[in-house]
């Protein structure tokens, strides 16, 4: 018997019993639906903190002071002064691997304009901080290493500073806002870049030069951060081992010694960030997979229920001339048509409620073509394993008592 | 003798419930010739139906010889069996087993799909030429469902010739039937013995044996009686009946 006559039988067969067929199908449809579902919610998901952490910056490194050890004692890396002008300097001298680096000094202030005023978080930054960080100025310029060096009262302010002082439309550039008692010209203003992942205004920020804030406002001589960028991607680990080695020998830091300083790449976060997607994932895909199991044995039960209602037709095609093989296949063809067609009605659902579910969370819509192909053959191979058994018992029954059978 | 299609000798038919033996059939040896019509007789338990399983090539004696169109079936696994079926014989069942909610055609085209030498178009002409030859041209696309129960038999034994088989079996075909349905049937088979086909007819109704050529019976497990007897002719029988028996 050819695949042409075996498909007709046993669509033929399915659309006699098509309520029981659909209610067959389903445990499939919700296995693959929510399979479909999960995998495109959790890629979704990677890649906007993917998208979210290189609006951040470009291979961005973060270095920032650690914990120090006085006699025994930690104390807390909000006070630790480990981090220097110096190390600053070194690194952007002798670092081969990393293309653009900044200090960051923080500081916070009121800002006062005119009649409004607004809480400020300053950062003092050398001008490569922006292209690291990946902002962009809408109007003025960018102060200058001149403007560094004689700790020049510049700023470049973001769009909710301007929104909260410039309440009557003014142009800023030029304004002179004053931050607690230091009255600062702004020189330039920024795009906006809107929230990032943790729902930080990013743009609730003004910028100015680190000298500027370390003298004129915070009076101290250490970095809160040494932010840079690596020449690509591929190398911010480079970068990261090549600025260890650099500051463990400016700290003069012994071999076997903890470092009083971290290093972050962005990689880094991305992959702590994708681990836990992919466990989550991986777990919703275990239960999928469970549903997907209980699906296939609902195909099974009602495959042998089907062979035990058609056992005088299984007699009779034996008695016209059917071979064992024939009546095998004829059964695993409908099994395998069952999950299939589940198969297919599960991927669209997953599809369309992983399209609803991932606008609802203003995510990316990611279809994975690997998902699909797998659902697929799953499916199948679910048709073929759960099929196999009541097929074999419809092949082997005996012809004589089948087809007297009542 | 004319062309032999069946022949057998000293064929023996043991089954083995539980520690005993049953000797279905014992020693039993016949023939039968091409275009004739047989019926076997006996009453329940005579081994008729045992008889029927190893002519139909469902069953293989315990011992003995069962040669089909020159065949010796001994020698055959199920496979071949199973394609021997298909090729050399046609069965008509006591309660017809056609496949619900499928038509008369697509019920009598059903052997063929198991002939790969068959295409599709031929299958179709096949199962249409069979059907007009039981004078059922009108109820192609009627399922059984649709069809009195003498022609859902019409359908059967169209189902059984459509494979042009060697001999026809058919297994108390008109036990579900009522007498004049019965003669109808008879007189199908009368006609399709005229045509030149060889039947063998498992009854245990004599009134229906004697539209037959020949008739051979069976009585635990032996042939009591093989003999030729003078055909009646169930058309006749049929325009004797009375107008109000019909029912």
């Amino acid at each position: 018997m050819n695949f042409n006559n075996l498909s007709k039988i046993a669509i033929k067969a399915l659309l006699r019993n098509k309520g029981r067929a659909i209610l067959t199908m389903l445990g499939i449809v919700i296995g693959i639906a929510s399979v479909i579902t999960m995998v495109s919610l959790g890629q979704s998901s990677t890649y906007n903190i993917k998208q979210e952490l290189s609006s951040m910056g470009s291979n961005m490194i973060m270095i920032s002071p650690a914990f120090q050890q006085h006699g025994g004692v930690k104390m807390g890396n909000s006070n630790a002064k480990s981090l220097t002008l110096n190390d600053y300097k070194t690194i952007k001298a002798n670092a081969r691997y990393v293309s653009k680096v900044s200090p960051t000094v923080a500081t916070s202030a009121q800002a006062v304009y005119g009649a409004n005023n607004h809480p400020a978080s300053i950062q003092g930054i050398s001008p490569d901080y922006l292209d690291i960080r990946k902002y962009e100025l809408e109007r003025g310029v960018l102060f200058s290493e001149k403007d560094v060096i004689s700790y020049a009262k510049v700023c470049i302010i973001g769009q909710t500073i301007v929104k909260n002082l410039f309440t009557d439309g003014t142009n800023p550039i030029g304004a002179t806002i004053r931050f607690g008692s230091v009255p600062m010209k702004v020189v330039g203003v920024l795009v906006s870049k809107g929230g990032n992942q943790m729902g930080q205004d990013q743009d609730d920020i003004v910028f100015a030069p680190y000298t500027t804030v370390q003298k004129r406002f915070s009076g101290i001589n250490h970095l809160n951060m040494i932010t840079a960028s690596a020449t690509s991607e591929e190398e911010s680990e480079l970068a990261a081992t090549e600025i260890t080695q650099i500051l463990r020998k400016n700290h003069k830091i012994a071999s076997g010694d903890e470092d009083d300083f971290e290093v972050f790449t962005q990689e880094e976060i991305l992959s702590t960030v994708n681990s836990v997607t992919q466990l989550l994932t991986a777990l919703l895909s275990a239960i999928a997979a469970i549903s997907l199991i209980v699906g296939g044995i609902g195909i099974m039960n009602i495959m042998y229920v089907t062979v035990t209602e058609r056992t005088k037709e299984i007699g009779l095609r034996m008695a016209i001339g059917a071979h064992k093989r024939d009546i095998m296949m004829q059964f695993l063809f409908e099994s395998v048509t069952l999950s299939l067609i589940g198969g297919i009605i599960g991927i669209i659902f997953g599809l369309i409620a992983a399209y609803a579910l991932s606008s609802l969370l203003g995510w990316p819509y990611v279809v994975s073509e690997m998902s699909i192909v797998a659902s697929f053959l799953v499916c199948a191979a679910t048709g073929v394993f759960f099929g196999w058994y009541p097929a074999k018992r419809a092949a082997n029954l005996d012809p004589i008592t089948a087809i007297r059978y009542e | 003798m004319a062309n032999e299609i069946i022949r057998i000798e000293n064929l023996r038919r043991v089954f083995h419930v539980g520690d005993e033996d049953v000797h279905a059939l014992k020693d039993i040896s016949f023939s039968i010739a091409q275009g004739e019509f047989v019926s076997i007789m006996g009453t329940s338990g005579s081994g008729k139906s045992t008889m029927l399983n190893i002519l139909g090539c469902l069953d293989t004696p315990t011992s003995g010889e069962y040669i089909i169109d020159g065949i010796n079936v001994k020698t055959l696994n199920n496979n071949a069996l199973s394609t021997l079926r298909n090729r050399k014989i046609g069965f008509v069942f006591q309660s017809y087993n056609l496949l619900a909610r499928t038509t008369a055609l697509e019920n009598v085209e059903l052997p063929l799909l198991y002939n790969h030498e068959v295409s599709a178009k031929e299958r179709r002409e096949r199962a249409l030429a069979a059907l007009e030859a039981v004078g059922l041209s009108e109820r192609l696309m009627h399922t059984p469902n649709q069809l009195s129960g003498g022609q859902q038999q019409r359908v059967a034994i169209a189902r059984a010739i459509v494979n042009d088989p060697v001999i026809l079996l058919a297994d108390e075909a008109t036990g579900n039937l009522d007498t004049r349905t019965s003669y109808e049937i008879m007189s199908l088979f009368q006609d399709l013995h005229q045509k030149g086909k060889t039947i063998a007819f498992v009854t245990h109704e004599p009134d229906i044996a004697v539209f037959t050529s020949r008739t051979i019976k069976l009585r635990d497990g032996h042939i009591i009686e093989d003999k030729q007897i003078e055909t009646q002719s169930a058309a006749d029988a049929l325009a004797n009946m009375p107008v109000n028996e019909e029912s």
